[in-house]
């Protein structure tokens, strides 16, 4: 699609509205191994996320005797881009499994289980611009369907600049082409920001309006994890009733 | 760089944390000053543009090298610039030689996210054969010894060495690539400038020492360009921000930065 085209119209590339979500999907419990698990369609983002643990810290070196360590992977299948890419870790890869880690970590008591280790691994099937928030909003549905106790749920989401005009929730195409891309993961009931990136050029009044419209975005995103969640444990407690 | 001294001395934490909520530092600075810094530019012979910088302790010398190379497959006709960070054994007992880790990949890539996003260099014109061969400009930083605030340094350093660098020209004569003999300055368009905090408790504490890493709740960094906008941010640390910690970073990442400013442009007319 030619950029003038994007520019004349005054809808998004896909048809929202600026302030508008992609449809967002998020099912938990659908890997049988893992301890928790969620998969999460974000746009045509399609990611499976399963956690294990808490569980014994291999290499026990790196257990910590005060807290659990939390391990986040981000990994790109080699077809979820075009062209196909290298199952090797990237750099990218590795930056983003440290910002989801740093992003989760605060919502989970970890110094409930000294020494042991809880793993989170993202496997990016497709991707569609915003895998990193999107792997965060599913890896938090698999830590509450592990068990893991949390002090709030972690809802992720972007805002940005494209054509001069600030957006919600960017698709690949404005990831690629827009201004400015500001990532944002945010704790609804305790008001926290626990992701906080940018890429491109933003104004620091435009910044803040960014991080305001990608919390707006988190807190809808964090009625669809509400909702997963009550999807599967819901129906279990209404079996217990019985 | 929290973990960097293996498990953290809870008297250590207990003791900084002491200090900011009383509004000084440990070394004596406010909460808002930087350590002194140094600038030095043509340290090296051999790189095309180098330079040194030291803030307090901490010490990285950047160098840029420029070469010619296939362009990204998704920018076929943009020349490249690739930011690599290396954390030399010397500088730190806990640092040992091995792969690049988690925190030399960050620190490289927040250094490039800056250089990249403020469009330093005029990616359009660093091309020789579109979609075959462009001019490479490589930023290499070196850590010589950590006592903090990496990021500062090295993005200083970066963006001091690329002002001074002079590149060589290549020509293409019948579809090959050659080397023209001539030099030429590299035209370096924006000045980002990185800006780090870390929160301890609830004090935004500016240009953390290694000490102050160790114990820090979360660390932010800003980028901001000679014209006062924002080119990058990164926020890690296992804490959270509220959105009046993040209006007060911006504040003061706009007036350091400013500041910082001043000590690459003293060197540009040296």
């Amino acid at each position: 699609m030619s950029r003038r085209k994007v520019k004349n119209q005054s809808k998004r590339y896909d048809g929202r509205e600026p302030k508008e979500l992609r449809p967002i999907r998020i099912e938990s419990g659908v890997l049988p191994n893992a301890d928790g698990s969620a998969y999460i369609e974000m746009g045509r983002n399609k990611i499976v996320v399963g956690v294990f643990g808490p569980r014994e810290m291999h290499p026990k070196r790196l257990a910590m005797p005060n807290t659990a360590t939390l391990r986040c992977r981000y990994h790109m299948a080699p077809f979820s881009v075009d062209p196909r890419r290298s199952p090797a870790p990237s750099r990218r890869d590795n930056e983003i499994s440290m910002v989801m880690r740093y992003a989760l970590e605060p919502a989970i008591f970890l110094e409930r289980y000294p020494r042991s280790a809880i793993d989170v691994y993202a496997e990016i099937l497709e991707a569609d611009g915003g895998t990193r928030t999107a792997s965060i909003n599913a890896a938090t549905v698999a830590l509450v369907d592990a068990g893991i106790p949390m002090r709030d749920l972690v809802s992720s989401c972007a805002a940005g600049k494209i054509d001069d005009k600030i957006i919600l929730d960017l698709g690949d195409y404005e990831d690629k082409e827009g201004q400015a891309d500001v990532p944002v993961a945010y704790m609804p009931k305790l008001g926290k920001v626990t992701l906080l990136q940018m890429d491109g050029v933003l104004p620091p009044d435009e910044f803040e309006q960014c991080v305001s419209l990608a919390i707006e975005g988190c807190n809808q995103i964090y009625q669809v994890q509400l909702e997963a969640l009550k999807k599967k444990y819901g129906v279990v407690a209404e079996e217990v009733k019985e | 760089m929290a973990a960097r001294g293996g498990i953290v001395s809870r008297l250590k934490k207990k003791k900084v944390e002491e200090v900011v909520s009383a509004g000084k530092r440990m070394d004596g600075r406010g909460l808002e000053d930087y350590r002194q810094i140094e600038v030095k530019t043509g340290v090296l012979e051999k790189a095309e543009g180098s330079a040194e910088v030291k803030i307090g302790r901490s010490w990285v010398m950047a160098g840029v090298k420029v070469g010619v190379g296939s362009p990204f497959e998704d920018t076929p006709e943009m020349g490249v610039l690739m930011c690599n960070a290396e954390f030399t054994p010397v500088a730190h007992p806990t640092f040992e030689p091995g792969p690049p880790d988690e925190e030399s990949i960050e620190l490289a890539r927040v250094v490039d996210r800056g250089l990249r996003s403020a469009e330093i260099l005029d990616f359009n014109k660093l091309i020789l054969i579109p979609g075959k061969q462009v001019y490479l400009v490589y930023v290499d930083l070196y850590v010589l010894n950590y006592d903090g605030n990496l990021i500062d340094t090295s993005a200083l350093a970066a963006i001091a060495a690329l002002k001074k660098a002079v590149m060589p020209i290549y020509k293409v004569k019948g579809g090959e690539v050659e080397p023209s003999g001539e030099k030429e300055p590299l035209k370096v368009l924006k000045e980002p400038v990185a800006v780090t905090m870390v929160k301890i408790g609830d004090a935004l504490i500016v240009d953390p020492s290694a000490d102050e890493e160790e114990v820090m709740d979360l660390r932010l960094t800003i980028t901001v360009d000679e014209e006062g906008n924002i080119c990058t941010i990164q926020k890690s640390g296992s804490e959270g921000l509220t959105m009046d910690e993040i209006r007060k970073a911006i504040r003061i990442a706009t007036e350091k930065a400013a500041a910082n400013r001043k000590l690459i442009e003293g060197q540009a007319d040296a």
